[in-house]
């Protein structure tokens, strides 16, 4: 199976800051679904930002999609941004843009045809039950929703990765469970690797997972 | 209500380089006009010995369009009393020659000057009246005066660039959020900066058309008509085509080089 994430000898710190991971190495099979979990404060979110090219590498290799991110140059993370899904704990959607235009985002960028779009973000909509919601902007929604209208954009242009930053962090059930569907049809059906930052694995979830946990600045496998 | 605000103070400033633009064509094209005025009254009188053909005077100097011989006739009616016709006669043959001289231009002081000496050098011509002295009052006066007009719009242009430049970061600053979601999905530079050249271009459009508007408005109005024509000047205020054309291009130039700088300057986020 070819590897979505490789990463070797793998450090981050914020500038002027201590090592938050240090010497890490881990690899990511594509198609897999993964949970990272780990203390507040561990480094959670600092790996995933480093996963999407926020955060560059203080030492060692990562691999992403075939893309070395120690060193990238802008197009190329551009480039690999375009072909990632990612889902905000902030959600990060833009407020004086639709939540329709919103979801069409990545497919803007990735060139996408006008009818292809249109078709794309009505079937999303229908997914995460926001339909009726289309023509409204993103502060006139609750959080749940917002998060929602987020995990639409994230799937929108069938990306070959998911990264997702505790994405039901503060929901409720209906709108945590939506979610989680949809990250389990993503996985399940289109066989999009999906990589999860959450305090809490769900019980409920129907598909094999990878679990690494991070504590003092290492990387371990649980199952 | 917001939209219009937003555009208004870089439309506003806009406006205010190409009227400052316009003024300047308007007091350069005034110049010229008074210039071709003063020129086609002014003229250089020269005294000859001899009688010179107009080709001989036009080799002196090739600033020379025209030269007519004065008559000496009003001369000679001065010494009418007591000069019998035959002497009269005899006097119009020994008078020297009087020539006016047309210039092709209203002359510069250094171009009087050579002129002036290069006709004091022909050996026929004894004397040269170049009236020098009003001509380079009313040179100076002219170059006083656009001088002037010049700085004053230089001025305008610069304060009113720095404007615009400040309310192009202003925007950037309203949109950083928005680029910074673009950038995080992987959009190229151009496409996360599309709204500010959007916004750049469409209000360097609408200054532009204002400026027509006020211009055609300004060309149509009695009372600046008269003005000229009081000063025997007749001027194009605004060339609908060619004018607009300078206006809007300037506009949109501008405005796309200032975004670009923007942009340029913007420290890209990860």
């Amino acid at each position: 199976m070819d590897k979505v994430i490789v990463a070797k000898n793998l450090s981050l710190s914020y500038s002027g800051h201590e090592t938050i991971i240090n010497q890490a190495s881990f690899d990511i099979t594509s198609g897999s679904f993964v949970f990272i979990t780990g203390a507040s404060g561990s480094g959670k979110s600092t790996l995933l930002k480093s996963l999407y090219g926020a955060l560059k590498p203080q030492q060692g290799s990562l691999i992403v999609g075939g893309v070395e991110l120690n060193g990238v140059t802008r197009s190329k993370l551009n480039f690999l941004r375009r072909h990632l899904g990612i889902v905000f704990q902030d959600y990060k959607l833009v407020k004086e843009w639709t939540i329709e235009k919103n979801i069409m985002l990545p497919l803007i960028i990735n060139g996408y045809e006008k009818s292809v779009t249109q078709n794309q973000v009505d079937s999303l909509l229908k997914h995460v039950r926001l339909k009726h919601q289309a023509g409204k902007f993103p502060l006139e929604l609750s959080g749940g929703e917002q998060q929602r209208v987020a995990m639409a954009r994230a799937l929108s242009h069938n990306p070959i990765l998911i990264l997702a930053d505790e994405p039901t962090g503060n929901l409720d059930d209906y709108s945590s469970g939506l979610i989680w569907n949809l990250l389990e049809g993503a996985n399940t059906q289109l066989k999009t690797t999906v990589i999860v930052v959450t305090h809490h694995i769900p019980e409920s979830l129907n598909v094999d997972y990878k679990h690494f946990h991070i504590e003092y600045g290492s990387i371990y496998a649980v199952n | 209500m917001q939209s219009i605000k937003n555009h208004l103070s870089l439309v506003l400033a806009l406006l205010s380089i190409l009227f400052s633009m316009q003024v300047f064509i308007i007091a350069e094209r005034s110049i010229e006009a008074y210039k071709e005025n003063l020129a086609n009254n002014y003229s250089v009188v020269v005294v000859s010995k001899k009688t010179l053909s107009k080709e001989d005077i036009a080799k002196i100097n090739p600033l020379i369009a025209e030269s007519f011989e004065l008559s000496p006739d009003h001369v000679i009616k001065r010494l009418d009393s007591g000069i019998d016709a035959k002497n009269t006669e005899l006097l119009k043959v020994t008078l020297p020659r009087f020539y006016k001289l047309s210039l092709k231009h209203y002359p510069s002081p250094s171009e009087i000057q050579k002129l002036t000496k290069e006709l004091r050098n022909h050996a026929a011509i004894k004397k040269v009246e170049d009236f020098s002295h009003s001509h380079d009052t009313t040179y100076k006066l002219l170059l006083l005066f656009k001088g002037m007009v010049t700085v004053f719009s230089v001025c305008i242009f610069v304060v009113t660039t720095l404007l615009v430049f400040k309310e192009l970061r202003i925007w950037q600053f309203k949109h950083s959020e928005r680029m910074s979601i673009m950038g995080l999905f992987g959009a190229p530079m151009w496409l996360r900066s599309a709204v500010l050249f959007r916004l750049a271009i469409m209000d360097a459009i609408i200054a532009s058309a204002l400026s027509y508007v006020i211009f055609k408005g300004i060309e149509s109005n009695e009372w600046i008509i008269s003005q000229f024509q009081s000063i025997g000047i007749e001027i194009v205020i605004f060339d609908s085509i060619g004018d607009f054309f300078k206006l809007a291009s300037v506009a949109i130039v501008l405005s796309i080089v200032l975004a670009s700088l923007i942009v340029v300057w913007h420290k890209e986020e990860v």
